[in-house]
């Protein structure tokens, strides 16, 4: 099976924006963070509005820390989780950039990095931005139940982060070297439980990841972390388990869970953050930090999205999920 | 083969299952259930002792206290808090049903007052509504067959 492209002349991370809501300022990853919001709504009129302002300001932050503007983007590919990805589009409206708009639902930050590494790879494009956005309210709404209703969460659930990630690759200049991206497919186990997606999205996850080290003739060992975009806490133990079945056991301490890492022990997240901000905002803020820092010098990130509609499971349909690995590395290469 | 990976996946999650609180659950709903209750009847025996009023009177102004609480409790934005502890206690009074409205009222605000608010008023509570009308319906009949029959 195909799947993986590993860049001769890998396209450079030169920038990141990570902007977050109240509880991600709460979080163990706040001073990570670019920028945050103070409240939910943010003097946007609604929460699908407030949540293309996040977008929008994460785009901003990493431009500017580049000394772009919106003009010098070849290409803006983003996408949410909202129906029709309106947040992306809102703020391509605002870059006012030529758009690709894509949707893999919390792993779309990896889809983007796919194809804008693909872009700046093939030397089309110079300069391109990616970025996914998630609203923990506008997300609530659309998938679950309204945000003041009182029902009762089990423990397996997670809490979609309200936070937006954004990236800026380029073919030159100095960052983190995007090396190689793997595609993975739609694996479905049967899990038809909307509250239990770390257990859904585990078997994605491990599959792309062990098709990530046998075709690039990697081990858990090159890698400094392994991390999982949103399986939460039983999620990243099956993760391991099923990694260590497949003979790609990792080192459990190199195995990380953004969703985990987003707001660490906070009760109200139950088992992890989730959603397309949580792993955009965690890899554009704490991930590059620690690349640009030289704290690990390589990593493999592979986000995960269940691809389900709230139709799709009222249905009695099972959860199609997929998850997309992107291998980053600093080297003296590119010092 | 598909279905063996499956069926091993299914086993691994028995094993890292995050087990639901079920006694800590029950004992909430328990307690949240039963104190409502109390205080609603607490009220309308005040109502009924002091106010002098009628039982079915004071049975109806209590419904509308406990709904204008549960209102302000939702509206003020602590109600999922505590519906998230009490489960079933608050659910299944009244409040849960007045939550349900008011809850989807304040969320669809953003959607207008016509196409929003009102239309989205009834998007859970409509459940209740149906399913009670058709269990009335029902329970009517019942009833209108056993006066015919001459056994109720």
């Amino acid at each position: 099976m195909k799947g993986t492209w590993i860049f001769n002349n890998a396209p450079l991370i030169t920038a990141g924006g990570a902007v977050g809501g109240k509880d991600e300022k709460n979080g163990p990853l706040a001073a990570y963070f670019d920028s945050f919001f103070a409240d939910d709504v943010t003097q946007a009129n609604s929460y699908e509005e407030a949540e293309g302002f996040f977008l929008s300001r994460a785009a901003q932050i990493a431009l500017n820390k580049a000394s772009l503007s919106s003009g010098d983007i070849d290409l803006f590919i983003a996408g949410d989780l909202m129906n029709q990805i309106t947040s992306a589009t809102y703020t391509a409206a605002y870059l006012n950039a030529p758009y690709l708009g894509i949707f893999s639902a919390c792993a779309t930050v990896c889809e983007a990095l796919a194809m804008g590494g693909l872009a700046v790879a093939s030397g089309k494009c110079q300069k391109v931005l990616v970025g996914s956005v998630s609203h923990n309210k506008s997300a609530e709404r659309q998938f679950r139940y309204p945000n003041e209703y009182g029902s009762q969460k089990p423990p397996t659930c997670q809490k979609t982060a309200t936070a937006a990630g954004a990236l800026l690759l380029a073919d030159k200049g100095q960052g983190i070297m995007l090396e190689s991206v793997t595609v993975g497919r739609v694996v479905d186990y049967g899990i038809n439980d909307p509250l239990n997606m770390g257990a859904a999205m585990a078997p994605a996850a491990a599959d792309t990841i062990c098709k990530h080290f046998s075709q690039t003739k990697t081990s858990p060992a090159d890698y400094d972390l392994i991390l999982s975009g949103d399986l939460g806490k039983m999620g990243r133990e099956l993760l391991f388990d099923l990694l260590s079945s497949q003979g790609y056991g990792p080192d459990k301490q190199r195995l990380k869970d953004c969703g985990l890492l987003l707001y660490g022990e906070q009760k109200d997240a139950f088992c992890g953050g989730s959603g397309a901000g949580c792993i955009a905002s965690v890899l554009a803020g704490y991930l590059c930090n620690l690349l640009q820092n030289r704290v690990v010098t390589r990593i493999l990130v592979a986000a995960t999205g269940a691809l389900l509609s709230p139709n799709w499971v009222k249905q009695g349909n099972t959860i199609p999920c997929i998850s997309h690995a992107v291998s980053l590395r600093v080297g003296d290469n590119n010092a | 083969m598909q279905s063996q990976e499956v069926k091993g996946y299914k086993s691994l999650m028995k094993k890292h299952e995050v087990k639901k609180p079920l006694f800590k659950s029950f004992s909430a709903a328990f307690l949240f259930g039963g104190g409502l209750c109390a205080a609603a009847q607490f009220i309308f025996n005040l109502f009924v002792r002091y106010g002098g009023w009628q039982h079915d009177q004071a049975a109806g102004i209590v419904l509308v206290i406990v709904i204008a609480v549960t209102t302000l409790v939702t509206a003020l934005g602590y109600y999922d808090n505590l519906g998230q502890i009490a489960g079933a206690g608050l659910a299944v009074p009244i409040s849960g049903f007045a939550n349900s409205m008011v809850c989807a009222a304040i969320d669809d605000r953003s959607e207008g007052i016509v196409q929003g608010v009102a239309t989205g008023s009834f998007k859970l509570a409509g459940a209740v509504i149906v399913f009670g009308c058709v269990s009335a319906f029902i329970v009517g009949i019942i009833y209108w067959l056993g006066g015919l029959l001459g056994f109720l």
